[in-house]
């Protein structure tokens, strides 16, 4: 029976997506709408963006320099590891688990409220595909995810030198040439790539599940918990999977 | 006109609506009435296409709309006004900005033209100083005036009103109850209400449609309420003993023709 309603949601979720880019809303109003989103869900990110990022980057700095115990190991490994670190995982995967939390609860609380008064049914009243006229700004907007990953990645390497530094656990020297040694561009593109498609999950799942939310105010509550939970367990998923094609 | 015929809904095998078929005449105030439960607000919904019907047609001006695509249902849905219960007011936007959306998404009008129509659908409900106001500053009597405002904005043929007057006082629900009355003539539209508010029936009503379990148990006029020997309606309507006093009145002036 699970199964049944869990199969049922993925095709619903399917149709959703099909949904977003029939009967597009007049470029106008939706130019609009987009940078509305851009503005809300993208510069109003970047501010914890750029704290959590610093710090990781310290964090990860100290953890590497307290664990490098063996004097045969160059200080410029704490820098290596870092970048390795904020690249690859930290400012992809991470920064997208924390703005599961931030924007998706943002996008499910703000059309769940819509749903349950009434205001979706007077966009479909008025003959306004409602999919399309909420849903697809926040995806676009979303496309500019990659550009904050971006600022995260420099964010956390340079929280990782301040660390370094001011911790005194290697000298700046030390810390760049660690972060020049052996680097993969298209690492950069794969942590590109997942914040593409982490984007795409976090500007829709949530958006599904207030969308489609039934009952009043303390349904909203529970959709924007429900929402963040599976966001968070799709993103890990789709993280190891990306992972394995791309890097395996 | 509206038509509906045999119109059955259910949901999780509950069902809510029961092979009802009545009709809506255009320029008049059509009145649902039942108690809470009875199925008015599906009826409601089923008829502007937010619930799909199990079984039975509706036709708007002859119109089926089971034949219509996906995207022409929306465009005859650009016909209608509807008068949510809650007032459905998008909160991000101020009062001109809902009145003038309908206006933005289907109409090539220019700003001025856009602004003239919001100022005279505003004077016409009676808002003159509300149009940068957000719906979170207005009482609940101008959210339904701006509601009812952003109804008729595009001059509809079908005006829907669900529960117009809920949570207001007996002053401003007459006043709702009359602007809508006003609108419908001046509009020539076709107008449904959903209420169980019998004052509202009493002062718009013109044909009524009482729904019971989801059945249409009774329709007829105002007038007709107090003569009929329906116990259905009987039971609604005599709940209140203002209406059993009423219906005295009218069987005295029934028996001696005055």
């Amino acid at each position: 029976m699970n199964a049944m309603r869990y199969i049922e949601e993925v095709g619903r979720y399917g149709l959703m997506l099909v949904e977003i880019f029939r009967k597009p809303t007049k470029w106008n109003v939706m130019r609009g709408l987009i940078l509305k989103e851009i503005d809300e869900l993208i510069f109003n990110s970047l501010g914890i963006i750029i704290f959590i990022s610093f710090f990781i980057g310290g964090v990860v700095t100290i953890q590497t320099a307290l664990n490098l115990t063996s004097p045969l190991l160059p200080k410029s490994l704490i820098g290596f590891a870092t970048r390795q670190s904020v690249i690859l995982e930290f400012a992809p995967t991470f920064i997208s688990v924390i703005m599961v939390g931030k924007v998706g609860s943002y996008i499910t609380s703000s059309i769940g409220t819509m749903r349950v008064t009434e205001q979706i049914d007077a966009l479909e009243v008025m003959g306004v595909n409602s999919v399309n006229y909420l849903i697809f700004p926040k995806l676009i907007a979303m496309l500019f995810y990659p550009f904050a990953i971006a600022i995260a990645m420099y964010t956390g390497i340079f929280g990782g030198w301040a660390a370094a530094v001011f911790g005194d656990y290697a000298p700046t020297a030390d810390y760049i040439a660690g972060i020049q040694e052996d680097f993969v561009p298209f690492h950069v593109t794969y942590a590109f790539i997942k914040s593409l498609i982490f984007a795409v999950i976090i500007a829709t799942l949530p958006a599904y599940h207030g969308y489609y939310l039934k009952g009043g105010a303390l349904e909203v509550g529970k959709a924007s918990t429900v929402s963040f939970v599976w966001t968070s367990v799709i993103i890990i998923i789709v993280n190891y999977v990306l992972t394995q094609l791309l890097l395996g | 006109m509206i038509k509906v015929e045999h119109l059955s809904k259910s949901f999780s095998g509950v069902n809510v609506l029961n092979d009802i078929s009545t009709s809506f005449e255009r320029g008049k105030t059509n009145v649902i009435i039942g108690q809470s439960g009875s199925g008015k607000t599906v009826f409601l919904k089923s008829l502007i296409g937010l619930h799909q019907p199990d079984a039975g047609r509706i036709a708007f001006d002859g119109v089926y709309l089971d034949e219509l695509e996906r995207n022409e249902q929306r465009e005859l849905r650009k016909a209608m006004g509807m008068v949510f219960q809650g007032s459905a007011l998008f909160d991000s936007m101020t009062v001109a900005e809902n009145v003038c959306f309908p206006m933005q998404m289907f109409t090539t009008y220019s700003e001025k033209e856009k602004k003239d129509q919001v100022d005279r659908v505003l004077n016409r409900v009676n808002l003159v100083d509300a149009h940068h106001k957000y719906p979170a500053e207005l009482s609940g009597g101008m959210k339904k005036r701006v509601a009812i405002a952003r109804a008729i904005v595009l001059n509809p043929r079908y005006l829907f009103c669900d529960e117009p007057n809920s949570g207001l006082d007996p002053r401003t629900a007459i006043l709702i109850d009359d602007l809508i009355q006003e609108i419908t003539r001046e509009y020539d539209i076709t107008t449904l209400i959903n209420t169980h508010d019998m004052n509202s029936v009493m002062q718009i009503g013109e044909k009524i449609v009482f729904l019971k379990e989801g059945k249409l148990a009774w329709e007829g006029t105002k007038e007709e309420i107090f003569i009929t020997d329906n116990q259905a309606i009987s039971d609604f309507v005599y709940a209140s003993e203002l209406y059993q006093n009423v219906r005295k009145v009218y069987q005295e002036k029934a028996k001696t023709g005055h």
